[in-house]
């Protein structure tokens, strides 16, 4: 084992993922945006979401650019990084690794087809049946790799004996108890932060002086679908709160600093520790019993029950509270939307809302930051739980320092290059003069 | 067949795929720069444009595909290749990533035509099939050694061997005659004469250094490695309908004449060229430490991955076919005369 191997590993597959995140959630919740409007304006026959479906698909191609090859990036990096953790888990969870790729192959197909057969129809029904196959596309890829990712939480569908695995049975181990909750939590927190990153947008652009009808449909849509994605993160949050308290419950125990079992637990939100004492937090009566078996005098495991290195560290208490706050942030954002557009109040067409619908972008990217660090670091000091540690899992290698520069400078010019295309790419082109522009057909080349 | 066989096939032909589609496009990029460098301006932008757009993300597809399905079906190799190859391979991933995204950039972001971009364009295009072409002559055996058990890759004999550039070489002059031969199809395809014509000419130009680095690898082949060599000749035939398909879409591209038949023969050319050369190479994944059958995954994943993958296939056929259709063979998509970008 090579100790410096292990961190230098642990951290460029950090910030690899860590970079991932951002473009791969954008990728998975903005083809189904993209669906919804132009859907909603095939049917309503408005032409402005039809334009809305069209401009998030022109910055969408440019995410997804980042998304495919950090993704490449990700995928060889795990035998890179971890060639000892996947030749053993390789023969368990290699089935959805190899599903998503067709997953992943069926979205660019489709996608390519989709960019550009715009107007080739005499149907655009017909147009929008080819987003059907992107759409579901990239939500499969989430649920294959969440699934292999669920599978590093709860290992099953196998069994050691004398260091070799045998009775292997690739399906059980993708229905691994992690799996449901996971997968569910991936993907509508993925569906949520795009419509909150798009609300942004449109608020941003209000916020700047642009009256145009065209941004106050696109926020009340995304802010109607925020509020769904977000209730239905809530609703699957607690079930993965259930799913820690008896699957990982040393994760949960961690993330709530609660150090000894016992009934009646509470909810610590926040709050500083000083050795095993809890400082200055919020402490919610009962919650945590709630969270984890749903009855407020539940016992909830304690730290004490696992030997002290196989205990997760205790920071992923942070990153637990900084997920759980910004997801009710958002929910509360959204409900006051729906309900002031009820009741007519005044505040939701106040700058002061648009600025709150602004944060709401980032935030939840925040969130889904903040969300993956605390699944990823709340397993440690297991890659697969129970089994190989994750140490043992690393690289021999002694030139991931190097590397970890090297694509640290490649993260940094992608993510420049994204962002400077993207602002060039819509301020040259503003809603106001898309709407009056008709396009221009080309001539033949060479004619 | 058995299933170390199948699994080991069905990769190789997607391996082949990524060779064919990835050459065409890096081939694309780098005579876009030449073009452009000796002010020949960019006579061939318009085609290459064309076709890239709708594809380049697919391109990638077999190559993850491939790697993939590799761990999937032979999990060892995750242990030895992605211990050795940590630094080449992140070359190359670094290199995919930069072409790729700035591709999607450039092309989208309706602001074409910088210089240095359009160079880096062309330049990454020949380094990235140079550096991935390393993993196959590490797989000839002979650079890694094994130090406490862990395998550790030789980097300067490796980079002083000549069957190392040999195969560069090769990778490099066979994505310029495998883009050349494509463009001078789809150039006519599109009614640009200019373009199909420029092309042919490179085809042609490039068809004799083509010759000469297979036969250099040969030579270098025997001398490292014998028996590899002796199994090459062993399967003469396969390297010879190889041979005689190469002079046929020659004889095509001389003649100016089938230009679509001459793409198809030089795909089979290559088809048996990469057969011949994988079959030779067998059983061996990295000679002499792993073979198709110790490194092979357990029978129950083996199967539920050719069960997903022939489902994948009913997937995957219908959609590339549509590709094909609407952006590769549609003659007025390939002339601009539908522009739907979204």
């Amino acid at each position: 084992m090579n100790d410096s191997a292990v961190m230098w590993s642990r951290a460029l597959t950090e910030l690899t993922l860590s970079f991932h995140i951002v473009y791969a959630t954008i990728g998975v919740g903005i083809p189904l945006m993209i669906m919804i409007a132009q859907w909603v304006g095939l049917k309503n026959n408005d032409e402005h979401y039809l334009l809305l479906a069209r401009r998030w698909a022109r910055g969408f191609v440019i995410t997804v650019a980042i998304g495919v090859v950090t993704g490449t990036a990700i995928g060889l990096q795990l035998s890179l990084l971890w060639p000892n953790f996947m030749e053993l888990a390789g023969q368990v969870i290699a089935l959805p690794l190899f599903m998503e790729t067709f997953a992943f192959f069926v979205e660019a197909i489709f996608l390519g087809l989709y960019l550009y057969t715009w107007d080739r129809f005499k149907n655009p029904k017909r147009h929008l049946l080819l987003l059907v196959p992107v759409a579901i596309g990239a939500s499969m890829s989430a649920v294959f790799i969440t699934i292999v990712n669920a599978f590093m939480n709860a290992p099953q569908g196998f069994d050691l004996v004398d260091g070799e695995l045998v009775n292997i049975q690739p399906v059980l181990a993708m229905l691994n108890p992690a799996m449901p909750t996971k997968v569910a939590h991936v993907l509508v927190t993925s569906y949520m932060t795009a419509a909150f990153l798009l609300a942004s947008i449109a608020a941003y652009r209000m916020l700047r002086g642009s009256k145009h009808v065209y941004h106050k449909k696109a926020l009340h849509l995304l802010l109607k679908l925020g509020l769904v994605f977000s209730l239905a993160a809530l609703i699957v949050g607690d079930f993965s709160g259930k799913y820690l308290a008896e699957y990982q419950p040393e994760k949960l125990a961690a993330a709530e600093w609660h150090f000894e079992t016992k009934e009646d637990a509470s909810l610590v939100l926040f709050g500083v520790l000083d050795g095993e004492e809890v400082k200055y937090a919020i402490k919610v009566p009962y919650a945590l019993s709630v969270l984890a078996h749903n009855n407020p005098f539940a016992e909830v495991k304690g730290l004490d029950q696992f030997p002290e290195d196989e205990q997760p560290p205790l920071y992923i208490h942070y990153l637990f509270d900084i997920m759980v706050v910004i997801g009710t942030f958002l929910i509360v954002v959204a409900a006051i939307y729906v309900l002031g557009k009820l009741r007519g109040w005044k505040f939701i067409s106040s700058k002061s809302f648009k600025r709150i619908v602004l944060a709401g972008g980032p935030l939840s990217l925040i969130a889904v930051e903040a969300g993956w660090w605390f699944a990823e670091v709340g397993r440690q000091p297991w890659i697969l739980r129970g089994y190989m540690k994750t140490a043992e899992g690393a690289t021999t290698s002694g030139q991931v320092d190097t590397m970890l520069i090297l694509f640290a400078g490649l993260y940094i010019i992608l993510a420049i290059g994204s962002i400077v295309v993207l602002i060039r790419m819509f301020r040259n082109n503003p809603i106001e003069r898309e709407i009056e522009e008709h396009k221009q057909v080309e001539g033949c080349a060479g004619q | 067949m058995s299933l170390e066989i199948l699994g080991i096939s069905v990769l190789w032909l997607f391996l082949f795929g990524y060779v064919i589609v990835a050459s065409i496009d890096f081939g694309a990029g780098f005579f876009n720069a030449y073009s452009v460098l000796i002010s020949k301006d960019h006579i061939l932008a318009n085609v290459i444009k064309r076709y890239l757009s709708p594809v380049w993300e697919i391109t990638n597809v077999f190559l993850v595909f491939f790697f993939v399905g590799t761990v999937g079906f032979f999990p060892q190799t995750a242990y030895y290749y992605g211990t050795i190859l940590l630094v080449p391979v992140s070359i190359s991933l670094i290199l995919i990533a930069i072409r790729g995204s700035y591709y999607a950039f450039e092309s989208y972001s309706g602001k074409g035509g910088h210089i240095g971009y359009t160079m880096m364009y062309g330049i990454t295009g020949l380094f990235i099939p140079a550096s991935l072409s390393i993993v196959l002559t590490i797989s000839e055996g002979g650079f890694v050694k094994i130090v406490n058990d862990e395998p550790h890759l030789q980097f300067a004999k490796l980079f002083t061997n000549p069957l190392t550039w040999s195969i560069v070489l090769l990778s490099i002059v066979a994505v310029l005659y495998i883009s050349a031969v494509f463009l001078t199809w789809y150039g006519k395809r599109a009614q640009d004469e200019h373009a199909s014509n420029l092309m042919r000419k490179y085809a042609l130009g490039w068809s004799l250094p083509l010759i000469i680095s297979v036969i250099g690898i040969m030579v270098e082949l025997k001398g490292h490695v014998p028996e590899h060599y002796e199994n090459m000749l062993d399967l003469w035939w396969l390297f010879a309908i190889s041979g005689v398909l190469f002079l046929i879409t020659l004889v095509l591209l001389f003649k100016k004449k089938n230009y679509g038949i001459a793409v198809f023969l030089m795909v089979a050319q290559f088809g048996f060229a990469f057969f011949g050369y994988g079959i030779s190479h067998y059983p061996y994944l990295l000679y002499p430490y792993i073979s198709v059958y110790d490194s092979f995954t357990n029978e129950t994943m083996a199967i539920a991955l050719v069960i997903a993958f022939v489902g994948g296939l009913v997937l995957l056929i219908p959609s590339l076919y549509l590709v094909m259709k609407w952006f590769v063979f549609d003659r007025d998509y390939a002339c601009g005369k539908h522009d739907h970008h979204v």
